[in-house]
C-alpha cells in the first residue's frame, strides 16, 4: 500500500538537495567551527555563508540570527530570557490562546512563577482583535509574542499592525513563524518585529535545527549555558552540517516560490473542500479560506465523527494525517487551539482533523484521502441507518 | 592529513552517514504522529533508545536525547536546581569542567545558589575527601566529569560515588563528553550515579545530537518545555537521523572499546615518550592511569599555543589549543589556571587527542615535524 502523508505541518521530509549538502558536509567538513585551524575556518565560512542567506530571508543582519536547535528552544530561549532579564521592567507577558505548546507550557510555568501572563482569546477564525491587544498592554509588560501563522488551523495573526503597535512601546515583539516561514514574506523590519523563531524541519530541512532572530540591540544572556559559540548567545559545538543544509532549504524558498506554494496549496484546499462537497460528507472547515491565511493547513470538522475514529480508518486506507498537532504527543486530549476558537463544550474539539499540504503532495493524493473519507463517512452512515432501521 | 583534533569534534563514521542518509529518506515523519509514518518513527525512536540501554546496560526509560552535550550539562545543572530549590540551594562541583557546566553554575549563582569549586591537584583532580569535607545539609548536586578535555585527566568517580552513598539526596551528575568509549574504569552506571552527560559528535555520531543517562527515579526540571517529547522532559520535534546514527556510532564505538583504547594509548605513548625528553617541553598529561588514552597536552616553553598549532598545520596536521571552545579567546586555558601552571606556560600549551583511526606512522610523522619546529622555535626564540 502507498502511503499518502498529509501532515506537514507536523515534519516534511528533507529533500534530496538538503541531504546532499549535509552529507557532504559531514563526509568532508568535518571542523569544529570554533577551532583555529584550517578545518574550523573551513566550518567558519561554511557557518557564515549559510548566516547570510539566511539572515536575508527575512532582511536581517548576519549577526541577529542565532542557530538553535529549533523551534522549542527558540520559543523557550526568548520566554525563559525575556522574563529573567526583565524583571524590573514589569511582570506582564502578553501572547495568545493558541500558541504552539513550546510557549504554552513555558507560559504556564512563568505564570506560576510570579509573571502576569494574558493570553488573549481568538475569533472563530483563529485571529485576535487588535483592540483586545490594545486593551492589555500595560506600561509594564515585557514581551509581547504572538505567532505569525497557527500550525492548527493556518489562520495569521495581524504581525504588522502588531509591531506598529508596539514601536514606541517597551514590549519586545516575538513571533514564531515556524509555520509561516516557508509560505510568507517575512520582513523584520517592515513588521518591526524583535525577535522570531523558525524551525528547519517545517521547510524540508533537517530536524533538531532552527534559528533565532534577535534584533541587534536586544539583549539577554545564553539560554544554554558553555562555550562562546555564536557570538556568545547559544552554546553547543554549531552542528554545522544542519545549518548548511537549513541554508540549502531556505535557498529554495525564493519569494516566488513562496508565492507560488500559498496559490498552489490555496488550491489544493479548494480542491479538498469541492471534493468532500460533492461527496456527500457532512463537514464545516474549522477557521476561515481567507487568502492571507498559511495556505497548507486545513482544519476540518468531521460532523459526528470522532477524531479518533477518523484517524484510524485514514490510517487503514495509508493517509496520513492528523488531530491538531503532532506535538501532543501521541494524546488525542480535545486541541487548544480549537478550545479557544470554539469552547470546550464544542463537539467540533474531538470531530476534527488537520491536512496539511507539502513541497511533495499531489492532487493525487488529494484524491486518496476524498476517497477514503468518503468511503468511512459511507460505511458508518449505512451502518447507522442500519440499526435504525432494526 | 593527520587530523589530532578529536575532542574537538569526530568526522561522522561511514556507516552512520548510511544510517542517517537512509532514515532521512525512508523514516522521516514525526515520531509523536499518530498516523503510520509516525508510528515507524516511533518505533525507530525506541529502538535506538533500547540499543543505546542495551549497550550501556541501563533501562529504556533511562536513555533522554539531547541536541548535545551543552544541552545535556545545561539541562542536568539547571534542573536539578529548580527541581530541588525548596530543599537547599547549595552545589559542589570541580574547578575544571567544561563551560558547559561552569558557565551554568555561574548562571545559578546570580540566582543566589552557592556553589563550591573544588581544587584540583597537579594532575588535574579533584580528590573524593574534598568533596566529603564540601558537602553540606543543603547540598543538591555534585557534578563532576569524567575525562577533563583540555588535559586527559580521569577524575576519582568512584571515590565520589562511595562519599554519596549515604547521602541520597543529592544529585551526582557525570559530564562524560570525553569518557565514553575511552575504557575509563571510573565510568559506571552504578546506584550512586544519577546523571550522565553524553555527546555525539566526540563519537562520530553527527553533530546536534546527545543524550543523558538519568537513573529511574531521580527528578529534573525540564531545560525544554513544549510537546512533551522525551517523557515530558525534553521537548522539540525528535532528530530520528541523528539518534539512528548515533546509536549505531556508539555500537561501533563500544564494540571495540579494547581494541581502540590500546591503539589510542600505544599512539599517544610513541609521542610523549619522544616529546618529553625536550628541555623546553612541560608536560600536563601523564602517563599513568589517572589519564584517558587519547588526550595528550604539552607546552612549548616560549611559542604561544596558536603559534605551535599553526605551524604544525602547514605540515598538514591538525591539532589543537587546549579546547576547541575557548581557543578563540587568547586566554590562558582554565584547566591549566587551575592546575597552577602559571600563565606563561599555559598559553604555551596545545592538545593533541586522538581516535581509533590514528596510527603509530602518523605518530611518527608527527614527532618528526615536532622535531623541526622544535629546532625553528629554538632559532626564533634564540
Ligand atoms: C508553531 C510552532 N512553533 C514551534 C514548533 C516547535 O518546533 P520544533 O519541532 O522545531 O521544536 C512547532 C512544531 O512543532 C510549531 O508548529
Ligand atoms: C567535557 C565536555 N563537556 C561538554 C561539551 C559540550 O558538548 P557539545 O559540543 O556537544 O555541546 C564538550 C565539548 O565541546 C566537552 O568536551
Amino acid at each position: 500500500m502507498d502511503h499518502i502523508y498529509l501532515d506537514n505541518a507536523a515534519t516534511t521530509p528533507m529533500s534530496d538537495e538538503v541531504v546532499a549538502t549535509m552529507m557532504d558536509q559531514m563526509q568532508h567538513d568535518f571542523g569544529n567551527a570554533s577551532s583555529v585551524h584550517a578545518f574550523g575556518r573551513k566550518a567558519r565560512a561554511v557557518l557564515d555563508d549559510s548566516r547570510h542567506v539566511i539572515a536575508n530571508s527575512i532582511h536581517a543582519k548576519d549577526d541577529e540570527i542565532v542557530f538553535t536547535a529549533g523551534g522549542t528552544e527558540s520559543n523557550n530561549t526568548v520566554w525563559m530570557q525575556t522574563a529573567t532579564v526583565r524583571r524590573d521592567l514589569g511582570r506582564r507577558i502578553i501572547t495568545t490562546a493558541i500558541e504552539h505548546e513550546s510557549i504554552m507550557k513555558t507560559a504556564n510555568w512563568l505564570a506560576h512563577n510570579g509573571y502576569d501572563v494574558v493570553y488573549l482569546p481568538v475569533n472563530e477564525e483563529g485571529s485576535i482583535n487588535l483592540d483586545d491587544l490594545k486593551a492589555a498592554l500595560t506600561d509594564d509588560t515585557i514581551l509581547v509574542s504572538i505567532m505569525t501563522g497557527n500550525n492548527e488551523v493556518g489562520s495569521t495573526m495581524p504581525i504588522h499592525e502588531i509591531g506598529e503597535l508596539l514601536q514606541d512601546h517597551q514590549a519586545w515583539f516575538h513571533t514564531d513563524a515556524v509555520q509561516a516561514y516557508g509560505l510568507l514574506d517575512i520582513d523584520v523590519n517592515r513588521d518591526h518585529i524583535d525577535l522570531l523563531s523558525t524551525s528547519a524541519h517545517k521547510i524540508n530541512g533537517p530536524k533538531q535545527m532552527g534559528f533565532l532572530f534577535r534584533r541587534e540591540g536586544i539583549d539577554f544572556p545564553s539560554f544554554m549555558k558553555g562555550g562562546d559559540q555564536e557570538d556568545k548567545r547559544r552554546a553547543g559545538t554549531e552542528n554545522i552540517p544542519a545549518i548548511a543544509g537549513f541554508a540549502t532549504a531556505v535557498t529554495a524558498l525564493t519569494a516566488d516560490e513562496k508565492a507560488h506554494r500559498q496559490a498552489k496549496y490555496a488550491s489544493f484546499k479548494q480542491y479538498v473542500v469541492d471534493g468532500l462537497t460533492k461527496a456527500g460528507v457532512d463537514f464545516e472547515i474549522n477557521g476561515s479560506l481567507r487568502p492571507d491565511n498559511l495556505q497548507h493547513v486545513l482544519n476540518l470538522w468531521i460532523k459526528g465523527v470522532e477524531n479518533d475514529v477518523t484517524l484510524t480508518n485514514l490510517d487503514l486506507a495509508g493517509v496520513a494525517v492528523s488531530a491538531g498537532s503532532a506535538c501532543t504527543a501521541g494524546s488525542l486530549d480535545p486541541s487548544h487551539v480549537l478550545v479557544a476558537m470554539f469552547g470546550k463544550d464544542n463537539p467540533r474539539v474531538m470531530q476534527s482533523i488537520r491536512l496539511s499540504f507539502g513541497r511533495y503532495t499531489t492532487t493525487a493524493d488529494l484524491d486518496s484521502f476524498i476517497n477514503a473519507l468518503t468511503a468511512m463517512t459511507q460505511r458508518l452512515n449505512a451502518s447507522a441507518n442500519e440499526q435504525e432501521a432494526n | 592529513m593527520i587530523y589530532f583534533d578529536n575532542s574537538a569534534t569526530t568526522k561522522v563514521a561511514p556507516s552512520v552517514l548510511e544510517t542517517y542518509q537512509k532514515v532521512s529518506e525512508q523514516i522521516w515523519g514525526n515520531p509523536s504522529s499518530l498516523h503510520n509514518f509516525g508510528e515507524q518513527a516511533d518505533h525507530l525512536l525506541e529502538q535506538s533508545r533500547q540499543q543505546i540501554a542495551d549497550l550501556l546496560g541501563v533501562n529504556l526509560s533511562e536513555i533522554l536525547f539531547t541536541s548535545g552535550g551543552t544541552e545535556g550539562d545545561n539541562w542536568v545543572v539547571k534542573g536539578t536546581a529548580m527541581e530541588k530549590r525548596a530543599f537547599g540551594r547549595h552545589i559542589i562541583t570541580s574547578s575544571v569542567e567544561h563551560p558547559a557546566v561552569h558557565n551554568s553554575m555561574e548562571q545559578l549563582a546570580q540566582l543566589g545558589y552557592e556553589i563550591t569549586y573544588l581544587p584540583v591537584d597537579e594532575e588535574g583532580r579533584v580528590s573524593a575527601a574534598d568533596v566529603a569535607a564540601a558537602i553540606r545539609p543543603d547540598t543538591i548536586l555534585v557534578s563532576v566529569m569524567a575525562v577533563n578535555n583540555e588535559v586527559g585527566s580521569i577524575q576519582p568517580l568512584l571515590e565520589i560515588a562511595d562519599v554519596l552513598k549515604d547521602k541520597p539526596t543529592i544529585h551526582f551528575h557525570i559530564d562524560a563528553v570525553q569518557g565514553i568509549g575511552k575504557g575509563i574504569p571510573e565510568l559506571i552506571f552504578n546506584d550512586r550515579v544519577d546523571f550522565i552527560t553524553f555527546s555525539g559528535h566526540k563519537f562520530h555520531a553527527p553533530r546536534g545530537i546527545g543524550f543523558i543517562y538519568a537513573r529511574a527515579g531521580k527528578r529534573l526540571a525540564p531545560l525544554m518545555t513544549g510537546g512533551g517529547q522525551e517523557r515530558n522532559l525534553r521537548s522539540g520535534t525528535e532528530n530520528l537521523p541523528a539518534i539512528a546514527g548515533m546509536a549505531r556510532a556508539l555500537r561501533l564505538m563500544l564494540e571495540n572499546e579494547s581494541d581502540n583504547v590500546a591503539n589510542e594509548r600505544a599512539v599517544r605513548q610513541r609521542i610523549l615518550d619522544h616529546v618529553k625528553d625536550f628541555p623546553k617541553v612541560t608536560l600536563f598529561s601523564q602517563p599513568n592511569d589517572h589519564f584517558a588514552p587519547h588526550i595528550l597536552c604539552f607546552a612549548i616553553e616560549g611559542v604561544r599555543g596558536e603559534t605551535i598549532v599553526h605551524a604544525f598545520e602547514d605540515h598538514d596536521i591538525y591539532i589543537s589549543t587546549t579546547s576547541a571552545c575557548s581557543s578563540k579567546k587568547h586566554l590562558a586555558s582554565s584547566t591549566l589556571t587551575a592546575m597552577k601552571v602559571p600563565e606563561q606556560v599555559s598559553t604555551s600549551a596545545v592538545r593533541v587527542s586522538l581516535d581509533e583511526n590514528n596510527t603509530l606512522a602518523e605518530a611518527d610523522t608527527f614527532n618528526d615535524v615536532f622535531d623541526q619546529l622544535y629546532e625553528q622555535f629554538k632559532k626564533i626564540n634564540s
